[in-house]
């Protein structure tokens, strides 16, 4: 039993639980390519949609792209469904036959794994944090049994989540042929399992979710290490910046919306800690001064509001 | 007192549970873990709709006693959308006028659709008069959220309240789990100024335990080993020697067990805390009553 038991365990960490009448997945040629736009030579981006994601959208609200280089392909971040993922491969090979290396996950939230199992094939590496695999065990099943329920199960019984392989501690190098990508690993700043993507040959920066603009920022990590995290982002050498959901925007004045918010965030809070105020009533009044500045801000501001108090009280 | 599930390094998966008499609380918090992955594979879109697990909630952790109206005895507040799934506040009121010859004994706190729903019992010390509890949880789903008050008459009374789970991408999970070690086992006390129109001598407080509550249901990515349960399970506060208040929790308690309460001061010059967890760890520690507050 318990043998069954583990297997049943398995199975749901790896997201596996599609249905025996799940549709069997279609094949990449039937997708659309998804639309992408060249924002350098060879460094192409799909600009997600500013919204919660949706049956409507499949998923489609984070930005996700990749990169071309002599020898190979890395995508960075692969969509909100396996439809999105599809498209994103469809959109790969109308520009670029070459073969992708490396896929890249920015961080554990589903708008940017769920179309990971699109790119699963023989000498694809699939790369991530350090803390990825554990971060996708421990919040992937929940994740695929919320969007089942928001999206349905068409497009959720075929997603997979695929961990990583080669695993980033610190900062790694990946050579796409005469392209050096330099990936860094973060401590917990939006979330635990943060990683950027540097493309020197361009100067072009995509910093999952470490950055966003127009789309309220969301705090599921830490927001000292967030705060901290901003310093250091904004000292790379980018011309500009791919957000995990937002415009592409110059480097570093992109940061300047985020910075504020998560500022005010943090400042509310202390003083709402200090005050004694309980959780809940915090959380209702916190970061009010955002609120026409932000898209979603509805959607997100308690939730920050409310791991923040968390972690402030700890100070 | 041990608590563990084991599974060896081979392939051959070895449950272990050893629990001492009378440590059926615990019981629940396993069974229930184990028949929630289970009856998840096998259902993955079981939710609030169409089964409700109450009737078999009062079977198991109440063995079918009669369960009486109890708007009158004590309240319940939630959100009625959880923000974030792992960090949900809740506060239970005890509503028992002070004339009221019977008192509030106890306190449960059951999260229907949890993977385990029995997330504390609350114990009132004798001459504390606590009036308010408030706590965070973690709440993995729409579900009922019940809170059942145990009278010195013995009679239950019960309340319920309704939670619509998180959005999407936030999960009842830890965010940072390296924090939620660095500080595990830290207090902190904290005394609020006394509100406005409180009732003489009501004082209001607040205790925090740093631990990661962690729920076990995570196979560890590296070693493919499940992370077994680790939980703060029993909390106990006093004022000098009388107690305030005592939780026998669980893992739908949120990381970092967090108590704010109301009581009423006995004289007593000192606060004490006393928790332990599922590992045998106790941490214990003392603080001075400020009596300007």
């Amino acid at each position: 039993m318990f043998r069954r038991l583990r297997s049943l365990l398995t199975l749901i960490l790896l997201c596996a639980p599609a249905g025996a009448n799940a549709q069997p997945p279609r094949l990449p040629e039937s997708e659309p390519a998804l639309p992408v736009s060249e924002i350098a030579p060879a460094v192409f981006v799909h600009i997600g949609a500013t919204a919660l994601m949706t049956r409507e959208n499949e998923g489609a609200i984070a930005n996700v792209g990749f990169i071309v280089g002599d020898d190979a392909v890395a995508v960075i971040d692969t969509g909100g469904s396996m439809r999105e993922g599809r498209a994103l491969l469809a959109a790969i090979r109308s520009h670029t036959d070459k073969p992708v290396r490396y896929v890249i996950n920015t961080h554990a939230h589903p708008d940017h794994v769920f179309g990971n199992a699109a790119f699963a094939a023989d000498g694809t590496i699939f790369v991530g944090h350090k803390n990825l695999p554990r971060a996708l065990a421990t919040h992937g099943p929940f994740y695929v049994d919320n969007f089942r329920r928001i999206m349905g199960s068409e497009l959720i019984d075929e997603v997979r989540l695929i961990l990583p392989t080669l695993l980033v501690d610190d900062t790694q190098q990946l050579d796409l042929g005469a392209r050096t990508l330099t990936l860094r690993a973060w401590p917990a700043a939006h979330s635990d399992s943060d990683l950027t993507v540097m493309d020197a040959k361009s100067g072009t920066l995509f910093a999952g979710d470490l950055v966003f603009l127009s789309h309220i920022p969301v705090l599921d990590g830490s927001l000292r290490g967030f705060l901290a995290a901003l310093d250091k982002l904004a000292a790379l050498p980018a011309q500009r910046v791919v957000p995990g959901h937002g415009p592409v925007s110059p480097w570093p004045g992109a940061l300047a919306d985020e910075r504020r918010y998560l500022e005010t965030l943090a400042s509310d809070m202390r003083i709402a800690v200090a005050r004694g105020d309980t959780i809940t009533a915090a959380a209702a009044t916190a970061a009010a001064s955002e609120r026409s500045r932000w898209l979603l801000f509805e959607d997100y501001n308690a939730r920050n509001a409310t791991a923040a108090f968390s972690q402030i009280e700890w100070e | 007192m041990t608590a563990a599930i084991a599974y060896s390094a081979r392939d051959a998966v070895v449950a272990r549970i050893t629990l001492m008499p009378g440590r059926r609380f615990l019981t629940f918090a396993i069974a229930g873990l184990l028949s929630a992955m289970l009856g998840a594979a096998q259902l993955p879109t079981a939710g609030a709709e169409g089964y409700d697990p109450w009737p078999g909630l009062v079977q198991d952790i109440f063995n079918n006693r009669p369960m009486n109206d109890g708007s009158d005895i004590i309240g319940i507040e939630m959100p009625y959308r959880a923000e974030d799934a792992a960090i949900v506040p809740v506060t239970l009121r005890n509503k028992l006028s002070g004339d009221d010859s019977r008192h509030v004994v106890a306190i449960t706190l059951v999260i229907d659709q949890n993977p385990a729903p029995m997330a504390a019992k609350f114990a009132l010390g004798s001459d504390a008069h606590v009036s308010e509890i408030s706590t965070r949880v973690r709440v993995n789903n729409y579900t009922d959220v019940h809170a059942v008050a145990e009278l010195s008459d013995g009679q239950l009374y019960v309340v319920k309240t309704f939670v619509k789970a998180s959005g999407g991408c936030s999960a009842p999970a830890a965010k940072n789990p390296e924090e939620a070690d660095n500080h595990l086992g830290q207090m902190k006390f904290r005394q609020f100024a006394r509100a406005e129109g409180r009732a003489d001598g009501a004082r209001e407080a607040q205790i925090m335990i740093g631990h990661p509550n962690n729920s076990g249901l995570q196979m560890d990515q590296v070693t493919q080993l499940y992370i077994p349960a680790f939980f703060i399970d029993q909390l106990k506060l006093w004022q000098d020697d009388s107690l305030v208040l005592s939780m026998e929790g669980g893992i739908s308690i949120s990381e970092d067990p967090n108590l704010r309460f109301t009581y009423v001061s006995n004289g007593a010059k000192t606060f004490r805390a006393e928790a332990r967890d599922t590992s045998g760890h106790v941490f214990k520690n003392e603080w001075k009553i400020d009596a300007g507050i």
